[in-house]
């Protein structure tokens, strides 16, 4: 087998699902900062979204088994810390799906747009953390659904 | 030397993260409403991470192949360098929450230097815990505000919690050696630097809760260099290192 090309492995990295919102990849996160070949070695970095986030190691592991099932033999996986992970860098695309999935995607102004569920704009925070460290719980007075809000940093 | 001195400072930010991270976490399920016990428990996990980069580059610095767990593990409470602010039993919700501000307050200005600090590695865990550090503080004080300026009930607790911890805020500002080494070599503030722009954050958030500072200005110390901790220190590391203690070498 020839050597896949990079954008081939970016796509490869684009349908391994985010552990806890599956409906969005890792590639839509914008945690994968960097993919190239190093000789035979193919080189994948990697950012935490938060510091503490559980899911680091599983993201790792899901990669890590994503390109050896296609065959990727020598691989090395390095942690990236700077520049820091932003909810900038999480693409249209994903931002699309966690609003259909019924998660508010993050917003410059620091609160959900409006109700992924009703469309509706009157709302209020109930917390300012949520079911992971990623996002916060909000809730939407028009339809009266709590929601989560994937935070803006 | 300057090595070790390196090694020291980074003990210090990774345990004081550790063991106030640890704290915050015996809430886990305790707390009094569901969205507070989420939110600490995602306070903790925050600081736990942020004491995963810390102390894995000490061990790194320090060259003897220790993990960051290594570090958490096997050491003794006599080789921790956390502040003795961060190892304080939780008491109340508001003294937990006070407690959380007045550690905040201070990681929130001192994250901010260190995004410029003269190593790379150094910045860049600044530059991570620096977007954590200033959620955690807009809640905490945010919480010390809604309780203080509360109830008649709440802001008693509010100013008793203060009135206990304060006598601890002091040892984070305090030099040694240690931090003059960090300032030469451009890696650290000297922390007596920080303690203009604390005060003045700190007195803006407890104003607007209507409490009143303590004036009396003796401070506790020893947790940072080591010298002397509380007896506290000592039963949280019984629980922390329980695992370890009782299977050493344990892995999953
Ligand atoms: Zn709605």
């Amino acid at each position: 087998m020839g050597q896949p090309s990079v954008d081939t492995i970016w796509d490869w990295l684009d349908q391994v699902p985010d552990p806890e919102i599956p409906v969005i990849s890792l590639v839509d996160l914008g945690i994968i900062r960097d993919v190239k070949w190093e000789g035979d070695t193919l080189k994948v970095a990697v950012t935490p979204t938060y510091s503490g986030c559980p899911a680091t190691s599983v993201i790792n592991f899901d990669i890590e088994t994503a390109l050896r099932d296609r065959g990727i033999e020598k691989l090395t996986l390095t942690q990236q810390l700077s520049p820091p992970w932003t909810t900038d860098w999480l693409s249209d695309k994903g931002k699309a799906k966690l609003e259909k999935y019924g998660i508010a995607p993050p917003s410059p102004k620091g609160e959900p747009e409006r109700c992924p569920n009703c469309g509706g704009h009157n709302l209020e925070r109930t917390s300012q953390f949520g079911s992971t460290p990623c996002k916060a719980l909000w809730r939407c007075r028009d339809c009266l659904e709590p929601f989560d809000y994937f935070k803006c940093i | 030397m300057a090595d070790n001195a390196l090694f020291q400072f980074l003990l210090r930010m990774g345990d004081n993260s550790l063991i106030l991270g640890h704290r915050v976490s015996e809430w886990c399920g305790h707390s009094p409403v569901l969205e507070e016990d989420i939110a600490l428990a995602n306070t903790a996990l925050d600081l736990i991470g942020q004491t995963q980069f810390w102390l894995g580059l000490a061990g790194e610095v320090e060259g003897k192949g220790r993990s960051a767990d290594d570090l958490a593990f096997l050491r003794d409470a006599w080789d921790y360098r956390n502040v003795l602010l961060c190892e304080l039993p939780n008491g109340d919700f508001g003294q937990t929450l006070m407690r959380q501000f007045l550690y905040d307050a201070w990681a929130s200005v001192m994250m901010g230097r260190l995004m410029t600090s003269s190593d790379e590695r150094v910045a860049a865990i600044a530059a991570k815990a620096s977007k954590e550090v200033a959620y955690h503080v807009e809640r905490s004080g945010d919480t010390v505000v809604g309780l203080g300026d509360g109830t008649e009930e709440s802001h008693a607790r509010m100013q008793a919690a203060l009135d206990y911890l304060w006598p601890y805020v002091g040892e984070m500002f305090d030099s040694d050696e240690v931090d003059a080494a960090m300032v030469k070599a451009g890696i650290a503030p000297d922390p007596a630097g920080l303690r203009e722009e604390y005060d003045a954050l700190v007195g803006k958030v407890l104003g607007q809760a209507t409490l009143t500072i303590p004036t009396d200005t003796f401070h506790h110390k020893g947790g940072r260099t080591g010298y002397m901790h509380t007896e506290h220190l000592g039963h949280l590391l019984c629980s922390m290192q329980w695992l370890q203690r009782a299977y050493p070498g344990a892995t999953w």
